[in-house]
């Protein structure tokens, strides 16, 4: 009795507080879960992230011309977008500026991280560190303008209007999202391999063919795919370093919702997404599965 | 004399610079023979893995150099040294198969297909993995993993073979099993086995000599028999085996002996290490199990603190008339033997040719 009177009088016991029984009270570990509200914050959440990208979804297979009333199922809008040739052009030129961005990226971020990690730690590492991810932290506004700015010095003098412009500063600003999985598998990695490859007989050339890069391979595989979908994915820094006709399948989509918007903009959105999706799903297994 | 496997000639590294710095070896000479299991013996730190590195190539010597079957080595990246290593943690290739990690260095060695295959089975029998050739690395336990280690190393051939700790990671009944098995390995396989460990047991039981090593030196090398019965050095005598050191006054010395007076007035003679001067006073270490309780013509005496039964033997730690505490180790029979109550006055005799006199 004498416990249960002692728990009674205490200021504002919380909900939880079992006051009844002569029960000792469990202290359990404190658990986010347990906070009142916790599943109707989570759910809200839940809805904002995926409630606009289903209603995108739903809205490209209508029948009619609104992104608002529903008029029937119909596959009209995906037929529309891909009899546009202004879509199917925007969508080469996308992958083609992802494809060699993401390979260059990759190929330079896989050198970088072979640079950083497998050097004792060196005076000034978090320096370079922050250097090889500079595009993380610059705003990409600043980027953009900036790239304007210096393309423009470059087309002046050289006269070239090119897609390389495009190219080069996806590659730079994919560098990061290639180098920080590569770096994370290279760093997990066991640095008596190779030096146990090099007792074998291993000249350092074969120890990194044979060792090095087969276990790095998934990380790079996985710098591939993320530094593509960044690629493919850039508004800002496409806008301002685009010359006239050079319009990506981002850009593109962004003109068009100045002007009229139609379900097309939802099939594009739909496939694009669909595409988007498969890719970084692809990144997740190949950065999980182990060694 | 056949040259020796491995020598080391003054040998010294040095590890950072400045005030930083740490010398991790200094001036070491040892000679390592033919067909030999030798041992590397020592606390953390006190450079016997720098040393094994050094003789594998990982790093080079700040001075001094190395030599294999009499050819220098220093300058020679590991890949040009007929010598492999098993490392602490195994190392093995996690993305090749059993069969595959030992084939690598007969790989890298330009064999051809037929005597890989055959080398890689006739190391898979030697360890006894035959049945697990195809396996992932990961898939097999720690001891198995351990054999598949030495497997690898041994596949080439090695003049050498280096062994960085290997048994740390198993539990004490598979390194018992895997310390004769390496014996077996060492035996059958002809090769000189450099085997560094901090386990003085593991030294003793699979040794044919042992370098007691502590900061960069080499204080004492010898067989097992030689580093425990005549320890030359205070360290060496207190890292193998238990001891008692006790202080004694030289009477007179001739020709690796001494004649010393104990604490108590008793006259002994005792064994002296090689190169030591003449000196007033000396330490001399004496087994636990070289001296006995006696009530009658003692060598010491004092009062017994505490028994303490082991199964196997019982230790008696006695406070010495001087001060000092002394261990006495008998073994036990079935009938109990003598009981001694704690506290009691209690002498203890040193069998003969028991006590060894320390350089410091």
């Amino acid at each position: 009795m004498a416990s249960t009177t002692d728990v009674g009088t205490r200021p504002g016991p919380g909900p939880g507080v079992d006051t009844g029984t002569t029960q000792p009270r469990r202290r359990r570990p404190f658990s986010v879960k347990r906070l009142p509200g916790f599943a109707t914050v989570a759910i809200l959440c839940f809805v904002m992230l995926y409630a606009p990208i289903f209603t995108l979804v739903v809205y490209s297979f209508n029948d009619g011309t609104s992104i608002a009333i529903w008029e029937g199922f119909s596959w009209r809008w995906y037929e529309a977008a891909w009899a546009n040739e202004q879509v199917k052009e925007a969508s080469v030129r996308s992958v083609v500026i992802a494809s060699f961005a993401s390979l260059i990226a990759t190929t330079v971020a896989t050198m970088a991280a072979l640079a950083t990690t497998r050097s004792r730690n060196f005076k000034g590492q978090t320096a370079v560190y922050a250097m090889i991810n500079q595009p993380l932290m610059v705003p990409e506004i600043v980027t953009g303008v900036a790239l304007l700015i210096f393309f423009a010095l470059i087309k002046v003098a050289t006269g070239y209007t090119g897609l390389a412009y495009l190219v080069a500063a996806h590659t730079a600003f994919c560098i990061p999202f290639a180098y920080l999985p590569i770096r994370a598998r290279l760093e997990s990695m066991d640095l008596s391999l190779e030096t146990a490859a090099a007792d074998l007989y291993a000249t350092p050339w074969m120890a990194f063919r044979r060792i090095t890069l087969p276990l790095l391979w998934p990380g790079i595989l996985a710098g591939l795919m993320l530094a593509f979908v960044i690629s493919l994915d850039d508004v800002v820094i496409t806008e301002f370093v685009k010359s006239a006709g050079q319009d990506t399948l981002p850009t593109y989509m962004l003109g068009q919702l100045r002007r009229v918007v139609t379900p097309e903009m939802n099939a594009i959105s739909t496939v694009f997404f669909s595409i988007s999706v498969a890719l970084v799903t692809v990144f997740f297994f190949l950065s999980r599965r182990r060694r | 004399m056949a040259t020796a496997a491995v020598e080391a000639q003054r040998v010294s590294k040095v590890f950072g610079e400045g005030p930083d710095q740490v010398v991790a070896l200094d001036a070491v000479d040892v000679q390592i023979r033919q067909n030999e299991f030798f041992t590397l013996l020592g606390p953390s730190g006190c450079g016997k893995t720098t040393l094994l590195r050094l003789i594998a190539g990982f790093d080079h010597p700040t001075g001094g150099s190395i030599l294999l079957n009499g050819e220098e080595m220093s300058g020679l990246p590991p890949f040009k040294r007929p010598v492999n290593t098993v490392f602490q943690n195994y190392a093995l290739f996690p993305h090749m198969t059993v069969a595959g990690n030992i084939a690598f260095g007969l790989e890298m060695l330009g064999k051809g297909k037929a005597e890989v295959a055959e080398t890689v089975d006739r190391m898979l029998k030697l360890v006894r993995m035959e049945a697990l050739k195809d396996r992932q690395t990961s898939q097999i336990s720690g001891g198995q993993q351990q054999r598949v280690a030495l497997a690898r190393a041994l596949a080439p051939h090695p003049q050498v073979l280096l062994l960085d700790e290997p048994l740390s990671a198993l539990d004490l009944k598979l390194r018992k099993e895997m310390q004769i098995e390496l014996k077996r390995l060492q035996h059958e396989t002809g090769i000189t086995f450099i085997f560094v460990t901090h386990d003085q047991e593991e030294a003793l039981t699979m040794s044919d000599r042992i370098a007691v090593m502590n900061h960069g030196k080499i204080l004492q090398i010898g067989s097992p028999r030689e580093v425990y019965d005549h320890p030359a050095e205070r360290f060496v005598a207190n890292f193998i085996g238990e001891t008692n050191l006790i202080e004694a006054d030289v009477l007179a010395i001739a020709d690796g002996s001494a004649r010393l007076r104990l604490g108590s007035g008793v006259e002994t003679e005792a064994d002296l290490p090689d190169g030591m001067e003449g000196r007033n006073r000396v330490t001399v270490a004496v087994r636990p199990e070289h001296a006995s309780l006696a009530d009658t013509d003692p060598t010491l005496s004092g009062q017994l603190e505490t028994v303490v039964y082991f199964g196997t033997d019982t230790h008696y730690h006695v406070r010495l008339d001087g001060g000092d505490l002394f261990t006495v180790r008998t073994q036990n029979t079935r009938d109990g033997g003598e009981a001694h109550a704690p506290g009691s006055p209690i002498g203890i005799r040193i069998a003969e040719k028991s006590v060894q006199v320390l350089r410091d």
